[in-house]
């Protein structure tokens, strides 16, 4: 019983943590489905002043104006591309949370690729190395019987 | 070939410790947002003046006529650092060569009033941002921020932060640069 009031208790200073956000009542849409598409860009969109946050939980000034933005130019008819257009217009691809594939983040972009190829090949290599096909591991082995042979013969011959 | 193998892991950790280097050792500021707008055309704004300041406020066309270098700087009279920049602007306003205009950021007209009577008003152009939405319009991120626009109304720098002590220099240095 105790358990259960201690986990009840710890839930219920949990709860409110999904609902202690940034945004304002002030600044949500009614209509519902520009409103969770408002959300979406915002939690993709960095808070220029605490970086690494999201404007959607920044509490800071020009986070608020941003998302009081995007609200409206959702209402007016922009796509989430265009909502996206006019942010790095103006603040360039910073404030996106995902780099663009340009040319010159490429090299992030597939780096991963890229050793993780390196990998195969060397994985490749070494399990290449350790297969019985291989005629110098092979050659140990007979040496190996040979050598036991030997023993047997020098035993037999005892 | 197969000797040498077993330089590969420390080629990779010169590779790695070079850059790991370079990174500690450069005054790179990682922080600091970089400005989407240099090298770009000045951004489309039309701001009124301050009610009760003889001032003229302006707007994007008003800086594109001038055939000026001009220089564009954030202000509030919330804003401590712009308090101590507040000399390095009085100095500028010296130059007949250049355009300084204020954009006054997110600021209550009176305090704004208020406190170009107290420093003295630095500016040939003063417009109220009190939307802040200008600001975002130049991608500001803070205030004090300072913008040199050359003759032809490119933006070919911008100084985050309060113009004093190094910072003044160099922005001076850069501003001459243009004046040439």
């Amino acid at each position: 019983m105790n358990f259960i009031k201690f986990l009840l208790i710890t839930f219920l200073y949990l709860a409110p943590v999904d609902i202690i956000l940034a945004v304002e009542p002030d600044e949500v849409l009614t209509d519902l489905k520009l409103e969770s598409r408002a959300r979406d860009i915002s939690a993709n969109v960095r808070c220029v002043v605490c970086q690494n946050e999201p404007i959607d939980t920044s509490n800071s000034g020009v986070a608020r104006d941003l998302r009081i933005l995007i609200r409206e130019r959702l209402l007016a008819g922009d796509s989430n591309k265009e909502v996206y257009k006019y942010l790095v217009d103006r603040y360039g691809n910073f404030i996106l949370f995902k780099p663009p594939l340009t040319l010159s983040t490429a090299f992030l972009w597939f780096m991963p690729l890229l050793v993780f190829s390196l990998g195969v090949v060397i994985l490749v290599g070494v399990l290449k190395k350790a297969s019985p096909s291989n005629k110098s591991r092979f050659s140990n082995v007979s040496n190996d019987t040979k050598f036991s042979d030997s023993l047997e013969n020098k035993k037999g011959k005892k | 070939m197969r000797r040498f193998v077993f330089l590969v892991p420390l080629a990779f950790s010169l590779i790695i410790g070079t850059f790991s280097v370079w990174g500690l050792l450069n005054d790179r500021n990682p922080s600091e947002v970089p400005s989407a707008l240099i090298n770009r055309s000045i951004p489309k704004f039309n701001l009124s003046p301050l009610p009760g300041l003889r001032t003229p406020g302006f707007s994007r066309d008003n800086l594109l006529n001038l055939k000026k270098v001009s220089v564009i700087n954030f202000f509030a009279s919330w804003c401590l650092p712009c308090r101590a920049e507040h000399q390095s602007l009085i100095e500028l306003s010296q130059n007949n060569e250049i355009v300084l205009a204020g954009i006054n950021y997110k600021d209550i007209n009176k305090d704004a009033l208020d406190w170009l009577t107290e420093l003295g008003n630095p500016y040939t152009y003063v417009g109220d941002d009190f939307s802040g939405r200008t600001g975002i319009d130049w991608g500001i991120t803070g205030v004090p921020e300072t913008f040199i626009v050359n003759r032809d109304g490119k933006v070919v720098h911008r100084f985050s932060g309060p113009l004093v002590g190094v910072k003044f220099k160099e922005f001076k240095e850069l501003l001459t640069l243009e004046l040439r």
